[in-house]
């Protein structure tokens, strides 16, 4: 069994929101990167779990980025996996950076991915359905649980107002959200593996963008809150009644 | 030419989130001066004719049992199929859990690009550009299409739903799909209750609650007032509430009309999921409570006193 697990790299997620450039590039000053929290704490971790239990599991890391992601592969590295893959390109868009990846996972000959719910800094959500697409993968979206059984993934996503199992042949694609494992914290030892292990640069497939970001903007601020005293509630209730116009 | 909307339906029965992608989709197509067509896959409740109050001019109805597929890949070759057959320059999706399984599929198999989480009707004076939330819902951003079919799935409350369209013409087709690959074993409904993501009031309520057992009256004031609950994180993580309950960055993202959070700090991560809301209550015993910045209206006082006094104001507001 062979298990790809894409990792994003994301402002970690108390960064300050500010652009530049006349507001087409996101301001990184100050900014502290970690990896995708639904990649790391979902996918990464369920997948390592899989290894654990089937240790003849290969476990390789994916992300498409430049070399300032290196240390965002590095600690995912430190969780868990036995190599990883760092398509050298600066994604312009979601096409681009799942067209390089469904390139790897073309040659990799992978049962499993895994991706992320959503990268908390774009909320694409779609990049596991893109891959899916262009490799002519199933898909499963929003998944919050994953086991192996009998050469099958069996996967439990989210639908509206509940949940569903289902069964489906490798190689599948799965993206993953809060329920599919516990975060963890990577330990000494992990950390100390993770530099010898593989990063291996890939250089990218040419693939132009569908898509392309032309301004940021920030929403307008807030004009403050209205106070109203403990006492005063149905004061609140005659506000929301009559100005807001919400009740 | 047209503009094709696929209806988001969750067993047979058609979604708000769908009224308002009609409602963009058909304000679209006049703006391009092309045909808004409605897309309802699979069996649904009701005549389709109706939904042309949203202003859309025609309803194709795609019939058989691979409309009503459980694999998102299916649903994504009748609709390629259905692409060229009615000459859609773009598609309009909910971003819903359907949506976010069905539009991606669909821009791959196109080759089209995919705008997620849109805000608003695009603008055409320097290309096809879509305005969509990005950070969480901390920001914006103006994204171009490039390509010749523009796939665009719009986030749930977003868009203002039209009203007195006449009926829409209904056509069925009949269209075939590549087997499923996907099987469901089994279907768990976790509850009746409103949906989250659609419910027009959310009360929501976290850690200063101090215990499970004290939920009675955050229910309480969500019955009375016909809204959905919702919690922060650590009161799902403790098990305190179910976690379908949880907003945020890692939980639910939703963009209520009305929300209202009680004993709850503010931390980013949790205004990163609520702070599309309209109008934000906040009720907090801190008056240092992050949240206050991020609010319209604020209470600062002990839950357990005002949130009874809240539910008897509502209940004599409404004359219950
Ligand atoms: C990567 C990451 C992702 C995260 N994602 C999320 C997420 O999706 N959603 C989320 O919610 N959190 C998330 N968090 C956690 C977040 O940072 C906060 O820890 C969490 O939101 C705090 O929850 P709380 O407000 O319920 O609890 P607390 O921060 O403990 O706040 C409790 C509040 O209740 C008030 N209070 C106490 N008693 C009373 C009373 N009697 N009456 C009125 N008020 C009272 C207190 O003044 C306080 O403000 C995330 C954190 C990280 C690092
Ligand atoms: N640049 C990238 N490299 C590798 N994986 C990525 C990249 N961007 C996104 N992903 C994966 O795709 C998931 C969904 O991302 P998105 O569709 O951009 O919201 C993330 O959670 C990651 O698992």
């Amino acid at each position: 069994m062979k298990i790809l697990v894409c990792i994003s790299k994301t402002p970690d997620t108390t960064a300050k929101i500010a652009f530049t450039d006349n507001n087409t590039k996101f301001d990184t000053a100050g900014v502290q990167w970690i990896i995708n929290p639904y990649d790391e704490w979902y996918a990464l971790v369920r997948a390592i779990e899989i290894k654990e239990s089937k240790p003849d599991t290969v476990l390789h890391l994916a992300t498409v980025g430049v070399a300032d992601a290196d240390p965002i592969i590095r600690k995912a590295l430190a969780l868990g996996g036995d190599e990883a893959f760092r398509i050298n390109l600066d994604g312009a868009d979601s096409f681009q950076v799942a067209f390089q990846l469904a390139q790897l996972i073309a040659k990799g000959g992978y049962d499993l991915i895994l991706t992320g719910k959503e990268t908390i800094d774009f909320n694409g959500s779609s990049l596991g359905g893109l891959i899916a697409g262009i490799n002519d993968l199933p898909y499963i979206s929003l998944a919050t649980k994953l086991d192996i059984a009998d050469a099958k993934a069996i996967v439990t996503r989210e639908i509206e107002g509940g949940e569903e199992v289902c069964e489906v042949n490798f190689p599948v694609v799965v993206s993953a959200q809060k329920g599919m494992a516990e975060a963890r914290i990577p330990n000494m030892r992990g950390i100390m593996a993770a530099r010898t292990k593989p990063l291996t640069v890939v250089e990218p497939v040419t693939q132009e963008p569908l898509t392309s970001v032309t301004a940021f903007e920030l929403p307008p601020a807030k004009a403050g809150v209205k106070l109203i005293a403990p006492d005063q509630v149905e004061e609140l209730v005659r506000l929301l009644n009559q100005e807001a116009k919400v009740l | 030419m047209s503009v094709l909307i696929i209806i988001d339906a969750a067993e047979g029965s058609i979604k708000k989130s769908a009224f308002e992608a009609l409602s963009y989709g058909a304000d679209l197509a006049a703006q391009l001066g092309v045909t808004a067509t409605g897309v309802a896959l699979g069996k649904t409740e009701g005549d389709l004719s109706a939904l042309g109050q949203y202003g859309v001019n025609k309803i194709v109805q795609v019939n058989g049992d691979q409309a009503r597929s459980d694999d998102p890949s299916v649903l994504a070759s009748l609709l390629t199929a259905l692409v060229t057959r009615e000459q859609a320059t773009v598609v309009v999706f909910s971003h819903s859990l359907a949506g976010k399984a069905i539009a991606p599929l669909l821009s791959a198999k196109c080759k089209a690009g995919l705008v997620t989480g849109a805000v608003g009707l695009p603008t055409t004076e320097n290309g096809f550009v879509v305005k969509r939330s990005v950070f969480s819902g901390k920001a914006f951003a103006h994204v171009r299409i490039d390509s010749a079919l523009k796939l665009i799935s719009i986030n749930p409350n977003s868009y203002k739903i039209n009203t007195g369209g006449s009926a829409a013409t209904v056509e069925s087709v009949l269209l075939t799909a590549a087997a499923p690959r996907i099987t469901i074993t089994k279907k768990q409904k976790s509850s009746n209750e409103l949906l989250l993501t659609e419910a027009e009031t959310v009360v929501s309520a976290g850690r200063g609650m101090k215990g499970p057992e004290n939920w009675g009256m955050i229910e309480e004031l969500a019955n009375v007032m016909g809204a959905a609950t919702a919690c922060s994180r650590p009161v799902a993580d403790a098990h305190w509430r179910p976690h379908n309950e949880h907003v945020g960055q890692t939980g639910i993202a939703i963009a209520p009309t009305l929300y209202i959070a009680i004993g709850i700090s503010g931390a980013i991560q949790h205004l990163a999921g609520v702070n599309r809301s309209k109008v934000i209550v906040v009720i907090n015993k801190d008056p240092e409570a992050p949240f206050f910045k991020a609010a319209d209206y604020g209470i600062v006082g002990d839950a357990f006193e005002v949130v009874p006094a809240f539910t008897a104001a509502v209940k004599k507001l409404k004359g219950v």
